[in-house]
């Protein structure tokens, strides 16, 4: 379990994030969503110790500040927003690595493929040979992706429990790549591991998320499974705009939208 | 090797690419296997030629058969030619040559930028200053430190100059035990802007013979190789080259990013400082005995990438080898191109650097446009 009590976060003496509790559980996709500058972003970097904070974090029990790199590396991998790479690498070369830290969970023997089988997982067989810059920004995001899942190939290693933390994962993807790539995490998460998502896409995180976190100016405007969260007058308070939950009848009767009539 | 990327980045062959898979590593160990033939090649071709007509080759099998000592061995003359002027110098090429290229290619990986060059951290130009300044005062306000340190107090000084200089901008660029490299880098220009000041009042002050001694101290040359220079900057080089493989993991995580790199598990904070100052130890000592030798640190690493990738795992090794090479046929045409006087080695190395520098800006605007 990862779990956040009262973690504020400043830049420069802006403070962003204000007195935030998070959860997230193996087991369960954990999604964060607001409005921009909502303060997102830098709660995945205080939970992925790149920021200072104040207040508590504890991965799976331990405290994060008092973790080394390699540790906080065998039990977390954190996908970017956007990496930008400083020299040619061949797309084989970035995911491998993924394996730097030699804690990928995968059997003796297995290792050496591992690139290619993650490749393969986010839809890019047959790009290892490719050079990263000539990708398209959508595969260079899977890419990224597939080296991710390489530092946690077993979601549980030794019992213990290991999290994806994802940054807006299928920002610059296609409607069937972000379902891949929402597969993948749910399936992450159903295999014992954790998953923390920012998401844009509120119709995504209804599909997906087991929880939901809402940020808000920097501080928890709600926090809980999607039907209780994902409703009008907390939507319309949290984005400022008015917007409407749909739900489909529950007996599965047809219903038809009024927005497809066409009058002739 | 170039030959087959000078197409540029989208042309690169799929040899350049090692193959479908995208796995450069056979390729690069084979590069290296290549590399350390090619500075065998060039140490033996550097010992046997030169503008005396001594022959290496008789004191070579002198060395084998042990001729020395049952007296049936080469003259004394062609012995001490051999043994107290070119191998020194050869072993000092090797050392210099090693320094600057594994030093260039580590900052490039720290500043996340192909352009980089261990003068960007202030080493040559703190260096500079403080070898400029035992030519120019070591009569008299530096008298003292000369009369105490002998030949010593020109390299020595060069030396401290460097450390210093990087020790400053480390201070500057260090806050709460985080370096940024973006403010080391500005910081260096400033610095260097101030050495430069320092020096350029004490050029002012110089006469005509000092005028000449630091014009050739400032072009480089491997020239004043002695066995007792390689005893006092040899140690602290292979230190800090020494500690080179174990960053190189470190650096090809780097190349992600600070933030992705300790995500990775690699302490990040820890990397910077051992780099920069295994960087500034190794070319503070190669500048303090061969004076300023330019475009070294940025050719040598360059063309290694476009060659094997930027795999610091094989790029660090390969950047010493092609390094030591590349400065012993600089030098072994300076020492012959206008015997029996010498060209300095920084002539050598900036006529062919200049342009080269120049071609990979001119390629290089396509990736950067990107």
């Amino acid at each position: 379990m990862i779990e956040a009590k009262e973690v504020s976060v400043f830049i420069g003496r802006r403070r962003i994030v204000a007195d935030v509790a998070f959860t997230a559980r193996p087991g369960e996709v954990t999604a964060i969503v607001g409005p921009n500058g909502s303060g997102k972003t830098t709660l995945l970097k205080a939970l992925s110790g790149e920021l200072p904070y104040e207040g508590r974090i504890a991965v799976n029990g331990r405290d994060l500040a008092a973790m080394k790199p390699a540790e906080a590396a065998s039990l977390r991998a954190v996908l970017p927003q956007a990496t930008s790479l400083a020299f040619p690498f061949t797309v084989r070369e970035i995911v491998r690595l993924g394996l730097l830290g030699g804690r990928s969970g995968a059997l003796a023997g297995e290792s050496e493929r591992l690139p290619e089988r993650a490749l393969a997982k986010v839809d890019l067989d047959g790009f290892a040979g490719r050079f990263y810059q000539e990708l398209s920004g959508g595969e260079q995001q899977r890419v990224q992706l597939a080296r991710v899942l390489c530092q946690v190939w077993a979601p549980v290693l030794e019992g213990v429990p290991r999290y994806l933390l994802l940054d807006e994962p299928v920002s610059s993807l296609d409607i069937r790549h972000q379902l891949t790539i929402m597969d993948i995490a749910r399936d992450f998460a159903r295999r014992g591991g954790g998953v923390v998502a920012v998401l844009h896409d509120l119709n995504l995180t209804a599909m997906y998320a087991d929880h939901i976190h809402v940020m808000q100016g920097g501080r928890q405007a709600a926090s809980g499974a999607p039907q209780e969260v994902l409703v009008d007058p907390l939507l319309e308070k949290v984005f400022g705009c008015r917007l409407r939950v749909g739900a489909v009848p529950p007996s599965g009767a047809p219903f038809v939208l009024p927005q497809s009539a066409a009058v002739s | 090797m170039a030959d087959q990327s000078i197409a540029g980045p989208s042309g690169m062959t799929r040899l350049a690419r090692g193959g479908e898979d995208g796995d450069r590593a056979a390729r690069a160990r084979l590069a290296i296997v290549l590399l350390a033939v090619m500075l065998g090649a060039a140490m033996l071709f550097s010992l046997t030629s030169g503008a005396s007509d001594a022959s290496a080759w008789a004191v070579l099998r002198d060395w084998v058969s042990g001729a020395v000592a049952d007296g049936s061995a080469t003259d004394m003359r062609t012995r001490v030619i051999i043994q107290d002027i070119r191998l020194p110098r050869v072993v000092m090429g090797v050392l210099v040559g090693a320094s600057l290229a594994v030093s260039g290619a580590v900052m490039q990986g720290l500043f996340r930028n192909p352009l980089a060059d261990p003068g960007l951290i202030g080493i040559s130009a703190g260096a500079s200053l403080g070898a400029v300044a035992v030519i120019v005062l070591g009569a008299t306000m530096l008298a003292p430190l000369v009369a105490l340190l002998g030949p010593m107090a020109l390299p020595l000084a060069a030396f401290v100059g460097g450390l210093v200089a990087t020790l400053i901008l480390y201070r500057i660029a260090t806050r709460q035990g985080r370096t940024s490299v973006a403010t080391m880098l500005l910081a260096g220009i400033a610095l260097a802007a101030l050495a430069m000041a320092l020096t350029g009042v004490l050029v002012y002050m110089a006469d005509d013979r000092q005028l000449r001694d630091l014009t050739f101290w400032q072009l480089g040359s491997l020239a004043g190789a002695t066995w007792q220079k390689i005893g006092t900057a040899g140690p602290v080089i292979v230190a800090a080259l020494a500690a080179t493989p174990f960053l190189a993991r470190g650096l090809n995580a780097l190349a992600l990013g600070e933030a992705t790199a300790g995500h990775l598990g690699i302490p990040v904070q820890r990397l910077k400082y051992v780099a920069i100052i295994s960087v500034s130890a190794a070319v503070g000592a190669a500048v303090a005995v061969s004076g300023g030798i330019g475009f070294v640190g940025i050719v040598v690493p360059h063309l290694l990438r476009l060659a094997i990738g930027p795999d610091n795992r094989y790029l660090l090794p390969a950047s010493a080898l092609f390094g030591a090479a590349m400065l012993l046929v600089a030098d072994a045409v300076c020492r012959t191109i206008v015997a029996p006087a010498e060209l300095p080695i920084g002539i050598i190395t900036a006529a062919v650097g200049g342009p080269f520098f120049l071609w990979i800006l001119l390629r290089k605007r396509g990736i950067v446009d990107l």
